[in-house]
């Protein structure tokens, strides 16, 4: 079976079931939306899948092999990719060392040059603060570094944990817009975790939403938003 | 005047070995979060190691690469086989923060009794490379000899040489990523297990350059480096415990002070003046002298 599937999966901190018996899967190219409330569990499975996080029973495979028990820098070197939630750059290093981190592993020196450029592109603002520390980033730029330095890796899953969190209206816009184009240009499978529903069922194919660690119900994304009782319980509008 | 200027000179050589040893402790502190008091034992295993080489070769420099070497072996074992199991062992709760503590006093206290128990414990001379007689200059002597210019100058070389490792490389890079964001790295595919031990590796090379360095100005014997780990520690601190360019700063201002109090003063103050200069840090700049993200990044 090709893309992601996650099958029954069990995930505690401590007692608490954060991920309870999850399961949806996500086809190969496709931009899933993982919804839920705070503390539905959706840090967690991120965590779970990525290897930060040991899991208790279940599965998850991707193009049929299983992610599980392995390191987050060898799933890296699979492909698979997690963006952190807060921003995942390293404050103390600069923009272009942020960068340069994500391809620090690949022998192929020339296509990380390539696609550094391919993000500067993209990010045109990381261009210009590239010997800029960090922390002097503004949230979005941040956002962007952390995607940017995802890419380096040329992911083919990539897994993103609320990259709207604390940003502006306008470049929330612009990251989810930049989320959409790089899922089609590059034929990437996304994993977008978000609280900002709305924003997220529109640029996604599919949406799954998840509460107490649980499956609320997974289906396309624009039928998820056309559906009233959903959108009263769970979408906030 | 020229009190002053020789005073400074003595300062500035003893001032080198604390950096070196504050280094070693800085880097694994950061990377690790681990106060590693074993370094002084590991870099008095090194220094005994590099003591063999130079009784049976007569040759300095054979015995100096051959102890860096060790010192950077040793590091990296202590790393592989006691505190990843402690990582992966005792991680949570007050064990966390007292385990590496006592695994690492007590494997200081093995690796001096491992020391005795091969060498004895009788104070033993180290060759020196050159002399320790003070240059002279026409009629007068000074104290500062070709022994310290080498310290001085092999502890420039050291510190350049891990600067550019640092700044300028891939591995640096990802020894800083590994130290500042351990979570962050791993996400961006870097080794971060392994890393760390390439960081414990260079910590135990700085330790063991300090040893051979210090040792054939003194004696040898299996704890005469413990006061240095001591004033490694103040010169660390006094660095803000997170910065490479601090730690060697730190290693100076300790030795330039304890070098003013020992000519001006007393000489038998050295070790309250440590201690002096320690809590003045703490309490008027508790993060060091030169502490700060700024330098962190460094
Ligand atoms: N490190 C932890 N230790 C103990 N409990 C935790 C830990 N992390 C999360 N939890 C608990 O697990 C549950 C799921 O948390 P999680 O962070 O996965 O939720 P989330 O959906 O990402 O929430 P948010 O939208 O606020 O980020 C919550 O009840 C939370 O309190
Ligand atoms: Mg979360």
């Amino acid at each position: 079976m090709s893309g992601l599937v996650v099958n029954d999966l069990h995930v505690f901190h401590g007692a608490i079931r954060a991920v309870d018996g999850l399961s949806f899967s996500v086809e190969t190219g496709q931009l899933a939306a993982i919804i839920g409330a705070n503390g539905a569990g959706k840090t967690t499975l991120l965590r779970a899948l990525t290897g930060l996080k040991s899991v208790q029973s279940g599965s998850a495979t991707w193009n049929g092999e299983s992610m599980l028990r392995q390191k987050p820098e060898n799933l890296v070197r699979q492909g698979i990719v997690h963006v952190s939630d807060g921003k995942s750059v390293i404050p103390e290093l600069s923009v272009k060392e942020n960068l340069a981190l994500g391809g620090l592993w690949r022998r192929d020196k020339k296509d990380v040059a390539i696609v550094t450029k391919e993000v500067l592109d993209l990010f045109p603002r990381l261009g210009e603060r590239m010997s800029q520390s960090a922390d002097t980033l503004s949230g979005g730029e941040r956002q962007m570094l952390a995607i940017g330095r995802s890419l380096i890796s040329r992911p083919s899953l990539l897994l993103l944990d609320e990259p709207s969190l604390g940003l502006a209206p306008l470049v929330i816009e612009q990251i989810f817009q930049a989320i959409k184009s790089l899922q089609a240009r590059l034929n990437l499978t996304v994993v977008l975790v978000e609280q900002n529903a709305m924003g997220a069922l529109r640029i996604a194919d599919i949406g799954v939403i998840v509460n107490l660690g649980r499956l609320v119900t997974v289906g396309p994304s624009q039928e998820l938003i056309n559906n009233p009782a959903l959108r009263a319980a769970y979408l906030g509008y | 005047m020229s009190r002053i200027i020789n005073t400074l000179l003595i300062g500035i050589s003893g001032g080198s070995i604390y950096s070196l040893m504050s280094l070693a402790l800085v880097l694994v502190w950061r990377s690790t979060r681990v106060v590693n008091f074993a370094q002084a034992g590991q870099a008095i295993l090194s220094t005994y190691i590099g003591y063999v080489v130079v009784t049976h070769t007569d040759n300095y420099w054979l015995a100096f690469p051959v102890a860096l070497l060790s010192g950077a072996l040793i590091g990296a074992l202590v790393d592989i086989f006691l505190i990843r199991i402690l990582a992966r062992r005792a991680n949570s709760g007050p064990v966390a923060a007292i385990a590496p503590v006592i695994a690492t006093l007590g494997l200081l206290g093995l690796i001096r009794a491992i020391v005795g128990m091969i060498w004895g414990g009788d104070l033993r001379r180290f060759k020196l490379p050159v002399t320790n007689h003070g240059f002279t200059f026409g009629h007068t002597t000074i104290p500062f000899a070709p022994i310290n210019l080498l310290i001085v100058v092999t502890t420039v070389i050291v510190m350049l040489i891990f600067s550019v490792i640092f700044q300028r490389t891939n591995l640096g890079l990802a020894l800083r990523a590994s130290a500042f964001s351990p979570e962050i790295a791993r996400l961006a595919g870097v080794r971060v297990d392994l890393t760390r031990t390439i960081g414990w590796a260079f910590a135990g090379a700085a330790g063991a350059i300090a040893g051979v360095l210090v040792t054939p100005t003194n004696y040898l014997s299996p704890n005469s480096l413990d006061l240095l780990l001591v004033s490694g520690f103040v010169a660390a601190v006094i660095g803000g415990l997170e910065s490479l360019i601090g730690a060697a700063l730190g290693g100076l201002v300790l030795g330039i002070s304890l070098a003013f109090v020992l000519e001006y003063i007393s000489s038998s103050l050295a070790f309250p003046v440590a201690f002096v200069v320690l809590m003045a840090v703490l309490l008027i700049k508790p993060a060091g002298l030169f502490g700060g993200k700024r330098v962190r990044s460094a």
